[in-house]
């Protein structure tokens, strides 16, 4: 499904080297997760795979199902069914929430040659998703993430996830700021979502969103490169001893 | 009232020569009001680049005497079409009977000036250049008194209860020098209500002015998308008074034209009144010149009163904006709640904002606040909707509606609201390339 060779990447405004060769392929139907410290790249790999400015790519690459990436514009590879859930979901005051997700699965379904959704089938649709994860129709109404605590931002990625069905989910520090409930309704919510036509990379400073989301491999990355792959157990690893020795082994 | 500092000889000349090529209206009941409009217009003199108000904007188009040429915009769908409404139409400035509904609405009595006027009495009579004369203080207008003293069409309204449906008063142009002067008065009576739709460019050059009066509990909202002829040139003055709990809401939508000021002055007068003005402007220097004006003037003289002012412009290939809007709060206009609000978005680096916010406050217990800001598209924000299939320039789009979106809430009835967003998103969509 992705495939990233030796990537390399560096920040377009300042001369810092953040990627520095990373090596990851994810299957079809598999969970991976990506832990490590502050800094070690786990985001900036995220914004590079999704086509945020900002970067620039010096060497390696990244392909998902065969197509490259890096050549795409951002809604190219959302319509190829790449996406990303953000750490920080995006406030659009004025566009309700209904209309960015209409705008945006009718926009890909056009880039696929597809007919638009009806209204009625779109609504169905959100409603059913919706209900999953426990948002409800005064959510679905308001602005984009506007006025949305950090639970429900969360949700509502999620909720765009099941929405527009990408084949390769790639979550950033989702569960970042939610408390233990929050987290298991996305958590809920992702696992709904695990088919064999789909991956996700799962970014994560924690080892306990991996309880609820569990991963069938686990990476290390430290400064901007893999250096430990493993089963579920590097997790637990990582929760009792922290990255330190994992660090030192390699250093 | 004038200073005889400013009353250079090229001022006087100018004036002069203006006034000599006019075609002043004789007799009727607003006889004794023109001439004063007249005088007033005489003193003031045109206006300059020197004038405080006047120093982001060239008066040089409203102040000719011939207009400039400019074609009319081809209308592909009129706005509020379909709306339940009774529509009356000005073609070139002169009222088109054949083109407009009966002027009958259950609640409301109007009168065409250009008939009216003949008529000895008339409860316009006392009001007809009142309002315009009125908001001459502190700051001078001279196009107002030269359109009151001028003017022979427009509409005298009268609401005594509540309309039963909005008035539309549909501007078109027809010729590519006319030269459009519109007077409006509006009174509504105690507890009256009126939506008054306000469309289209009336001319090659218009000076329209409208005066209302807004009586006691009554509620009156005004909507106006003034067209989108590119080479317009249009003045527009709008006068109010609002009495004790009543309502005042004016939104005005400008899509493209060379040259638009939109002044107005709001006189808050009776305790708990309520008055909002918003505006929302899209120029794009790609069609031909863009130059927009809000000159805004909010008046606090009673208790308990609210005032809001919104004003969004959208800006981009050498667009020109200009907000000057100034909040009076007058001793003992206590707890009065004054919001002003002005914004660019800026859609490249060639486009230009001008914002002049004023507070003059001389009552103690108020809460007042201003504020102005100018930027670019949110780079975070684009990211975020591609990042779902979006494309750019729809993206893009969107982060417009997005911006223009706290004007447009100004709009309480929500299927007008709806055009209105319609017409700005078509707008967006013929520059999508």
């Amino acid at each position: 499904m992705l495939e990233i060779k030796n990537l390399q990447v560096r920040l377009e405004d300042e001369d810092k080297q953040i990627l520095k060769g990373v090596d990851l392929t994810v299957e079809a139907g598999k969970v991976h997760a990506i832990m490590g410290p502050n800094g070690s790249g786990k985001s900036t790999m995220s914004y590079v795979l999704s086509g945020r400015d900002g970067y620039q790519v010096t060497g390696g690459s990244a392909t998902m199902d065969g197509e490259d990436l890096l050549e795409m514009e951002p809604e190219a590879r959302a319509a190829a069914g790449l996406f990303l859930a953000f750490q920080y979901p995006v406030e659009i005051p004025g566009v309700g929430n209904m209309t960015f997700l209409r705008t945006a699965l009718n926009a890909q379904r056009k880039a696929r040659g597809e007919e638009e959704i009806s209204a009625g089938d779109f609504l169905k649709l959100v409603r059913e998703k919706a209900k999953t994860l426990k948002i409800d129709a005064e959510m679905l109404k308001r602005p984009v993430n506007v006025g949305f605590s950090g639970g429900e931002k969360k949700r509502n990625e999620i909720l765009q996830m099941a929405v527009l069905e990408p084949k390769m989910c790639i979550l950033d520090e989702t569960d970042s700021g939610l408390d233990v409930d929050a987290m298991k309704l996305v958590a809920d919510g992702v696992n709904a979502l695990r088919d064999k036509g789909r991956a996700f990379l799962v970014i994560t400073h924690y080892q306990r969103l991996l309880d609820h989301i569990k991963p069938d491999v686990v990476h290390i990355m430290a400064d901007g490169r893999i250096i430990k792959t493993g089963g579920p157990e590097l997790a637990l690893e990582v929760e009792e001893n922290g990255y330190a020795d994992i660090l030192r082994e390699k250093a | 009232m004038a200073a005889p500092k400013r009353n250079d000889a090229a001022r006087l000349e100018a004036t002069e020569a203006r006034i000599a090529a006019l075609d002043l209206p004789k007799g009727g009941f607003t006889a004794p009001a023109r001439a004063a409009a007249l005088a007033r217009f005489r003193e003031m003199g045109l206006p300059g680049r020197r004038d405080e108000y006047w120093r982001w904007t060239d008066p040089a188009l409203f102040a000719g005497v011939e207009p400039q040429l400019g074609d009319a915009f081809r209308v592909d769908k009129p706005i509020f079409e379909g709306r339940d409404k009774v529509r009356l139409v000005f073609v070139d400035g002169v009222y088109d009977a054949a083109a407009s509904d009966d002027p009958a609405i259950a609640g409301v009595e109007i009168a065409r000036l250009a008939e009216a006027d003949r008529a000895d009495i008339h409860w316009a009579k006392a009001l007809y250049g009142a309002l315009e004369a009125d908001g001459q203080v502190p700051v001078e207008r001279p196009f107002a008194a030269l359109n009151t003293a001028t003017a022979t069409e427009g509409l005298l309204i009268r609401v005594t209860g509540k309309a039963a449906r909005p008035l539309h008063i549909s501007y078109r142009q027809s010729a590519t020098n006319s030269d459009v002067v519109l007077h409006h008065v509006v009174r509504l009576e105690k507890g009256a209500e009126l939506t008054l739709l306000e469309t289209g460019t009336p001319g090659a050059r218009s000076n329209v002015v409208m005066e209302v009066e807004v009586g006691e509990a009554a509620r009156f909202h005004h909507l106006r998308p003034q067209g989108r002829a590119l080479d317009r040139a249009m003045i527009t003055h709008l006068f109010a008074r609002v009495a004790e709990g009543a309502l005042f809401k004016s939104f005005t939508l400008t899509a493209n034209g060379r040259m638009t000021r939109n002044e107005a002055v709001i006189r808050i007068a009776g305790d708990g009144a309520v008055a909002h003005i918003a505006g929302a402007a899209l120029g794009d220097g790609v069609d031909g010149p863009y130059h927009h004006d809000d000159t805004i003037f909010i008046d606090h003289g009673a208790e308990d009163c609210e005032s809001r002012q919104v004003f969004k412009k959208v800006l981009k290939n050498g667009a020109h904006g200009i907000f000057q809007g100034k909040i009076l709060v007058r001793p003992g206009a206590q707890r009065t709640d004054g919001y002003q609000i002005s914004q660019s978005l800026l859609l490249d680096e060639d486009s230009q904002f001008l914002a002049k916010p004023e507070l003059e406050i001389y009552a103690d217990d108020v809460k007042c606040s201003h504020g102005s800001t100018t930027g670019a598209i949110d780079e975070t924000a684009l990211f975020y909707l591609r990042s779902r299939g979006v494309p750019r320039a729809d993206a893009e789009a969107l982060l417009v509606l997005s911006f223009v979106a706290d004007a447009i809430a100004e709009i309480e009835n929500a299927e007008f609201a709806a055009d209105i967003e319609a017409r700005i998103e078509d707008w967006l969509a013929r520059r999508k390339h």
